[in-house]
């Protein structure tokens, strides 16, 4: 796991939930983190933008969305995986 | 309290360019939706909406015209031409002094926005037409249509989202109802398929790349769609005493708002607005045989939507067909449930369902009977019509077989 990368969707993440970065961790769901549908796809475009990638996702399949939404970690490969692909 | 008829009606949308060729294409389960042509669509990750593709705007209107009337006014005015003429009505005199235009509008005059945006942001021009703000206007369909043809009462547009044109023909019918106006022309217009509207869509991540799928467990979301319905609701006692032919009566309406969240619906809303429709009509749940629905095939929406229905029908929620028409010709935001009206009128006159297109797999959580894929012959002699906005705003309205 890149430590850049991870930090920068924790940063991202504690945006949304109003909290100090410190206190999300990786195993923790955004759910857990009190972020919404609508927190989500603003996480989601802050990613985009970050990290110059496109993420699969469509609000009305999240579960069916190829792009994996579970936890915290979750999200840090998930991103990782699409820099590879998006970057190569 | 007066009694509201339907004396006209007008229709350009994916489906069709007037009212007889959308019809048919509604009982046929027609798919109007289709490639989108504009320029820069290939920046787009959507690239499907029900658009009108063979809108021959410079053959319809002048050259003074055509600087004055954004593709929204365009589609209006051809819609108001096509019921105003079916009407009968010629306003002149008293009946100019009390009739007058109620139109629903989300975007407005989007395209002429985008394009002039695109001139003096990303073409660095510092000049622009000097109509772009009469051209924009969300007003700007209301006010030609009160100029062409003389209408001096009350005028204006609504603008709530998803339920503008399901406002404005209720402040029409309430209009007429309560004596302020004897003939209202309403109903609603939109056009925002040009790059900048559809982008903005995108960002939500609400929109299906592939197809509208109203109440189908397989649903992806929206699409998009544009172009206008209008209609003539005149004094059911000044329409008989000319013997104009009457399409449906309008007997009642209900708006009510969530106030709860900016995109997520709640069903306590929208069932409030259904029974408040069917208490303003003074029938009875029961009385009801079709419901158009708002069905906009979001996840979201769909579920809602039929927990709603089932609230606010009870049992008798398993008797009636529910439908989405926007499975065909997609979602026209603000000009949507006037173009909807049309299935109504179509259930009420003809006898025939629209259906729910594209339906593939039920939903336990939308199980009704969505009159999937094919149109079906009914009788029925009571219909509503849904419309639940972003912001939580809702309008439903309730129609009768013509008296």
């Amino acid at each position: 796991m890149s430590q850049d990368v991870k930090e920068k969707i924790i940063e991202i993440i504690a945006e949304q939930a109003v909290l100090d970065p410190a206190d999300v961790s990786l195993d923790q769901s955004l759910e857990d983190l009190g972020i919404d549908s609508l927190g989500l796809v603003e996480s989601i475009f802050a990613i985009e933008e970050t990290f110059d990638i496109t993420v699969p996702f469509n609000a009305n399949e999240p579960e069916q969305s190829e792009f994996d939404i579970s936890s915290v970690a979750a999200i840090v490969s998930a991103v990782e995986a699409l820099i590879a692909d998006q970057k190569a | 309290m007066r009694r509201v008829v339907i004396t006209g009606a007008g229709t350009v949308n994916a489906l069709g360019l007037d009212v007889p060729s959308t019809l048919k294409a509604m009982a046929e389960g027609k798919n109007g939706i289709s490639e989108l042509q504009f320029r820069d669509v290939d920046r787009l990750s959507i690239k499907i909406g029900g658009q009108i593709h063979d809108w021959d705007a410079e053959g319809r209107f002048n050259r003074q015209q055509m600087a004055l009337y954004d593709r929204f006014t365009q589609f209006t005015l051809v819609a108001a031409q096509q019921a105003i003429s079916q009407s009968g009505l010629e306003f002149v005199g008293d009946l100019a002094l009390r009739s007058g235009v109620v139109l629903g509008t989300s975007g407005g005059g989007l395209t002429t926005q985008d394009d002039n945006y695109r001139m003096v942001y990303e073409e660095g021009k510092n000049r622009v037409h000097p109509f772009v703000v009469p051209k924009l206007m969300n007003n700007a369909a209301t006010s030609h249509v009160s100029m062409e043809y003389n209408l001096k009462g009350p005028c204006f547009t609504v603008a709530t989202a998803c339920a503008s044109s399901n406002h404005a023909m209720g402040q029409a019918f309430n209009m007429v109802r309560h004596g302020v106006a004897t003939a209202m022309v309403t109903g609603g217009s939109e056009s925002m398929l040009c790059f900048g509207g559809v982008k903005a869509w995108e960002g939500l991540r609400v929109m299906s790349k592939d197809a509208c799928r109203p109440f189908s467990l397989t649903r992806n979301g929206m699409v998009q769609g544009e172009g206008a319905a209008v209609f003539v609701f005149e004094d059911y006692d000044h329409a008989k005493a000319r013997g104009a032919e009457i399409l449906a009566e309008v007997i009642g309406f209900a708006m009510t708002s969530d106030a709860s969240d900016i995109v997520m619906p709640s069903k306590q809303g929208a069932a409030r607005a259904i029974s408040g429709a069917i208490q303003d009509a003074r029938i009875n749940a029961s009385d009801i045989g079709y419901i158009n629905a708002h069905g906009t095939g979001t996840a979201a929406n769909d579920k809602t939507e039929c927990a709603a229905v089932a609230d606010a029908l009870g049992a008798h929620a398993d008797n009636i067909m529910i439908s989405s028409t926007k499975s065909m010709h997609g979602h026209l935001i603000g000009g949507t449930g006037a173009v909807e009206l049309l299935a109504c009128i179509m259930a009420l006159r003809d006898g025939i369902i629209a259906p729910t297109i594209n339906y593939e797999e039920p939903d336990p959580e939308c199980a009704l009977d969505v009159v999937p894929n094919e149109a079906r012959d009914a009788k029925v002699d009571v219909v509503i019509s849904n419309a639940f906005a972003f912001g939580g705003l809702n309008a439903v309205l309730a129609l009768r077989k013509a008296p």
